[in-house]
Parts: structure tokens; C-alpha cells; sequence
């Protein structure tokens, strides 16, 4: 029972409380490039959901059956970027040749997300925090579901401002820095839940 | 540089000095060409963290490039990104195993920031961009110029944050109570009120997207003379991002991205030929 109970407050820490984009700043750039549209940004949404996931577990194998007992701990960034970079290419293959519906969803968000810092930062995190296996897969899971919360918000809020009237030096970027910015004000409130 | 052997500021392109002030001032990563979004917002929540943070992003940058440089000959170009990507991968936990031992309470401020020095868009963008097209001594101080030209931005916008957010420079109280301004003018600075939300997660974003809002009102002026701004483009790291999965045959899903590109530069030049009611815009600026 214990061990569901931390799941779950991982779920609630890496989802809401210390959402990936809107408190620690990672994978910013799908969020402010690829918010134009709801459907696009709850594709990529899941995109990540999947590439997060996946690539979570995989490091933490690594990690833990690789990396740890040969004592090659301080080569894991090196090691995590090469393994979530080839994860990418190796995910989009086999779902192009397996799983076409999956393919077509997602396939285009996918060379995208190898440079997402978000991925890396969360194989990094899992470490720093010392989650074990489960519990990474779960913190990935739950980050990147924060990441579809946020963008789904601000692809919404994005669709509404198209008819608004903003300043000319505003446009574009800015004004949808400012409206994350604001986001992330909602978003303190969660801590309350801590 | 489009111009016959003529670079950044008039000088010969190319050479260090031309390559180190291009970095800083013309091409400035953080407000011309607007890369490595994510440790400016995260880390400048006081002048120091930005500047160790540009520090380290300067060590990084300056000896990947040189390093790229000199192996441009013998990395085959179809596996250029991983080959990028290691090297870029080792400097960086070179300076994460360095800052531990040495300065182990700046390793504790910037956390995992350090490590994600390896997705920083800039030291991609440059080795791909410059690095692996030039010669080992300008590409070093391009890396330089580039590093320190981010290092400036990041450390000023910690500056604004921490001034704002906490009434200190460099961890100095100069604003609100206890202001080490002896006098009248410490008692009127001692009035100051710190807004904290803006050493918060949400002043990054208010402060950035000042900060962008500024850059593009520079540009329309400058459009307005008539000078060019092809330069300048505002979107973050998508632009780098998309060039990546370009060169691993995958020009079909590109396509989507690369419409999306196009819409962002078509509204912006369209943006910079209006430029009208200036007084009104300077005023919301300044907010």
C-alpha cells in the first residue's frame, strides 16, 4: 500500500506540482513551437507520452544493470543522450513498419523530441532522485503528462488570442511567453497539494 | 556576411576578433537569435546562478567548437550528429565532474541544468552551423563570443530578476530593508517592497517575454531604416530543432514543421513592415 501511495504522489509532484515546462523549464521549445493548435499540441502531447515513457524505463535499465555495476556512473549523460537519440529513430521505425495508425498519430512530432530537453532532463532526474526502476517509469509518465496538460492549455489559449487585439511588438513569442508566464502563476497554486 | 570577406562590425570575417564581437553583439544568442531558452529561464533567478550557468555554457561551447573544427575532416557526414553529440556530451561532464569538486554549492543551485548543457540549442546550432565549416581558430572564438555573448544575457536578465524579485545584486541587498546605501538615499531605497514573483517560475516567463517584445520592437525600428534584420528571428530553439531530423532522411515529416516556419517568418516580416503608433508601443514596452 505504501508503494502505491508514493506512486501516486510522484503522479501528483511531476504532473501538477512541478510541471515539467511551466516550473522547471524543460522542453520549452515543442511548447512555445508546436502550441498553434489543440490537435497538434495534444498529438504531441502524446508523442512525449510515449518517448518519455519508453525512454525513462530504458535509462533506468541502463542505469541500474549497465551503468552501476561497471562503475561507469559519471559517463551517464554521455550515455543517455546517445541511448534516448537512438530510442527516437529506433520508435519511429518500428512504428512506421508495425503500428500505422500509432505512426501517422504521432510520427511527425517524433524527430522533434530527440533534442527535447525534457527527455534527457527527466532520465536525469530519475537518477538524481534515486527512483528506482518503477518509480522512474512513473515520474517519466507523470512528467509528461504535466507537458500535455500545459501545452493542451496553452494551444487553447493560443486558438482564442488569434482574434485579440495585441500591441505589434507583442505579437507573435512574447505574447505567448507572457500568457505561459500566467500559466505558471495558475500553476503555484498547486503546491498547496505538496 | 554576405558580403566578400567582410564579417560582423565591418571587419575581416573570420578572424578571431571579428568572430569573438559577433558572438557578443551582433549575433548575440540569447536576444538576436533567441537559442537556449530553457537554462535562461531556469537558472536566472540571481545574477550568480546566470553567470556561472554562462560560464559553463562558454566552456563547453568554445572547446566543443574547436574540437568539432579540427575533427571536421574526419567525421563522415552521416554520422556527424551522434559524433557531435558525444563530443559536445563529454565537455559537458567534464564541467559537471569540475563544478562538483570545486564549487560543489553553485553544482547544488543549478542541479540538472548543468548536464542539459548537452541540449543546449547553441552548442548545437554552432557546431553545425560554423564549427564544422571553418578553421579551428575562428571556430574556438566563436565559441567564445557566442558563450560570453549568452553568458551577458543571462546575466543581466538574473540581475533584472533578482533586483525585482529580491531587492539584491549579486547576493548584495541594494533595494528594500537592510539596503547597505547609507543615508537618505538608503532610506528611499529602503521603501522598496520586493516583488517575489519574480524569482519565481512565472518571472522568468514575464521577464523573457519583455525581453522578446523589446528585440522585436529593435527590429521593426531597425526594418524601418531600412537596415537588414534577416538576422534576427524570434521562436526559440525551434528553428535549430527542425534542422536536426532533416539530415536523417526524413524530409517527408519535415515538411508539416517547415510549413510552420514559414507562417512564423511570413507573420513577422509582415510585422516589421507595419510599425506604426511607436509613442503608444514605447510605453507598453516599458512596462
Amino acid at each position: 500500500m505504501n508503494v502505491v501511495g508514493q506512486l501516486i504522489s510522484i503522479l501528483i509532484m511531476s504532473s501538477l506540482i512541478n510541471n515539467v515546462v511551466l516550473s522547471q523549464f524543460l522542453g520549452l521549445c515543442p511548447f512555445l513551437g508546436v502550441s498553434k493548435k489543440v490537435s497538434s499540441a495534444a498529438g504531441m502531447g502524446g508523442a512525449i507520452i510515449f518517448v518519455i515513457t519508453l525512454a525513462s524505463a530504458v535509462c533506468g535499465l541502463l542505469y541500474k544493470f549497465i551503468l552501476v555495476p561497471l562503475d561507469l556512473v559519471y559517463l551517464n549523460t554521455i550515455v543517455f543522450i546517445l541511448i534516448i537519440a537512438m530510442l527516437v529513430q529506433f520508435v519511429e521505425m518500428f512504428l512506421k513498419k508495425f503500428v500505422k495508425p500509432l505512426y501517422e498519430a504521432l510520427g511527425v512530432y517524433l524527430p522533434l523530441i530527440t533534442t527535447n530537453c525534457a527527455v534527457l532532463g527527466v532520465a536525469l532526474l530519475n537518477v538524481s532522485n534515486e527512483y528506482n526502476i518503477v518509480e522512474g517509469i512513473v515520474n517519466g509518465f507523470a512528467t509528461a503528462v504535466g507537458f500535455t496538460i500545459s501545452i493542451t492549455i496553452l494551444a487553447g489559449l493560443r486558438e482564442k488570442m488569434e482574434y485579440n487585439d495585441i500591441p505589434e511588438s507583442w505579437k507573435g513569442t512574447p505574447i505567448v511567453v507572457i500568457t505561459a508566464g500566467l500559466m505558471a502563476i495558475a500553476f503555484t497554486g498547486f503546491s498547496v497539494l505538496r | 556576411m554576405s558580403e566578400k570577406r567582410k564579417g560582423a562590425l565591418g571587419l575581416p570575417a573570420d578572424t578571431p576578433l571579428e568572430r569573438f564581437l559577433n558572438g557578443i553583439v551582433v549575433e548575440n544568442p540569447t536576444t538576436v537569435l533567441v537559442l537556449g531558452m530553457c537554462p535562461t529561464l531556469a537558472v536566472t533567478t540571481c545574477a550568480i546562478n546566470g553567470l556561472s550557468m554562462g560560464l559553463a555554457t562558454t566552456f563547453v561551447l568554445a572547446l566543443s567548437n574547436l574540437v568539432i573544427s579540427l575533427l571536421r575532416k574526419v567525421i563522415p557526414d552521416t554520422v556527424r550528429i551522434p559524433a557531435f553529440i558525444v563530443v559536445i556530451a563529454s565537455f559537458v561532464t567534464l564541467v559537471d565532474l569540475l563544478m562538483q569538486a570545486f564549487v560543489p554549492s553553485l553544482y547544488e543551485a543549478l542541479g540538472v541544468y548543468i548536464p542539459l548543457i548537452v541540449v543546449n540549442c547553441i552548442i548545437f546550432g554552432r557546431a553545425e552551423s560554423y564549427a564544422s565549416k571553418h578553421g579551428a581558430v575562428p571556430a574556438l572564438f566563436d565559441g567564445l563570443g557566442m558563450g560570453l555573448g549568452f553568458t551577458c544575457s543571462i546575466t543581466i536578465i538574473g540581475l533584472v530578476r533578482e533586483l525585482i524579485g529580491a531587492g539584491t545584486a549579486f547576493n548584495i541587498q541594494l533595494l528594500g530593508e537592510g539596503t547597505i546605501v547609507p543615508g537618505p538615499v538608503g532610506a528611499f531605497l529602503g521603501m522598496y517592497t520586493p516583488v517575489s514573483i519574480f524569482v519565481l517560475q512565472a518571472g522568468a516567463f514575464l521577464v523573457l517575454g519583455t525581453l522578446m517584445a523589446t528585440m522585436n520592437r529593435i527590429n521593426r525600428k531597425r526594418a524601418e531604416k531600412g537596415k537588414d534584420v534577416s538576422k534576427y528571428k524570434s521562436g526559440g530553439c525551434m528553428n535549430v530543432d527542425m534542422e536536426i531530423p532533416s539530415k536523417d532522411k526524413k524530409e517527408d515529416k519535415k515538411e508539416d514543421k517547415k510549413e510552420d516556419k514559414k507562417e512564423v517568418s511570413a507573420k513577422e516580416d509582415g510585422k516589421d513592415d507595419k510599425a506604426e503608433d511607436k509613442k503608444e508601443e514605447k510605453e507598453e514596452d516599458d512596462e
